[in-house]
């Protein structure tokens, strides 16, 4: 049987820790908020990486004298 | 400035999903400010995971602006409401490699909105390493003093020997100067 998480919960009154079992509505919680942190940090990676082919795409099209597109030259413009 | 240790906790076998301080309201009065470390790393299957952090058992109300930088010169600057403030290592950085943020809260007893400025940095032995600061403020409809602070991740659990450190600000004889 898997074991259920668990908080450390310390009183700064008394210095007493307690170790508490989740909920099972604070585990679907935890379970939800996993999720949309990975599709963020998902979300996230393509954005870098739309990013970094968009440079590279203008940094090569202005080596061979070709023109940009508005987004390549959006990169470079300061 | 002046900082007194309130509080240490280090999670034990089996990891935790969060670590919380209760009864802050009830330190001594001495302190204005506090300062919470965390020295974490988290079993979230990424490079880096983000701190949540919850005030008096919510994290609504909290507006976040951070700017992060990766080894590799990915990052940039965001903004959210999820409670996010902080980063540090996870299951996809170098093994047995902790990562550490710094939370500082200016003024947690007011009854004003609370700002919190937040700085962090995952470790990690490739390029992929993560830093951060983070700027928060905290404005519920109904202003009141911070009675308890909770910090998890967003994406796992901690792991064990991931810590945390509540430490409080020495105000001066006047009960408003934070002295050094």
């Amino acid at each position: 049987m898997t074991d259920r998480p668990t908080k450390l919960i310390v009183d700064c009154s008394t210095g007493e820790r307690t170790v508490v079992e989740l909920t099972d509505e604070e585990i679907a919680e935890r379970e939800a908020m996993a999720a949309q942190a990975e599709a963020d940090r998902l979300a996230q990676e393509q954005a870098e990486a739309d990013l970094q082919a968009l440079k590279d795409s203008a940094k090569a099209k202005l080596i061979a004298g070709e023109p940009l597109t508005a987004d390549e030259a959006a990169v470079i413009v300061l | 400035m002046s900082m007194t240790l309130i509080e240490h906790i280090e999670v034990g076998s089996g990891g935790a999903a969060s670590i919380s301080f209760v009864s802050v309201g009830d330190i001594p009065s001495d302190y204005t400010d506090l300062l919470v470390v965390l020295s974490g790393r988290s079993t979230a299957g990424a490079n880096v995971d983000g701190i949540r952090i919850a005030l008096n058992g919510s994290t609504s109300n909290l507006t976040h602006r951070r700017l992060i930088g990766g080894g590799s010169g990915s990052g940039g600057s965001a903004s959210g409401t999820n409670g996010e403030i902080g980063l540090i290592s996870a299951a996809n950085n170098t093994a047995n490699t902790f990562g550490n943020c710094q939370i500082y809260i200016p003024n947690y007893r007011s009854t004003s909105a609370k700002s919190i400025s937040a700085d962090s940095v995952s470790e990690n032995n490739s390029t992929e390493a993560y830093q951060g600061i983070y700027a928060m403020l905290w404005n519920p409809a109904s202003n009141v003093p911070i009675t308890s602070i909770t910090l998890d991740m967003l994406g796992g659990n901690l792991v064990q020997y991931s810590s945390a450190t509540l430490y409080g600000i020495t105000a001066g004889s006047d009960g408003t100067t934070t002295v050094s």
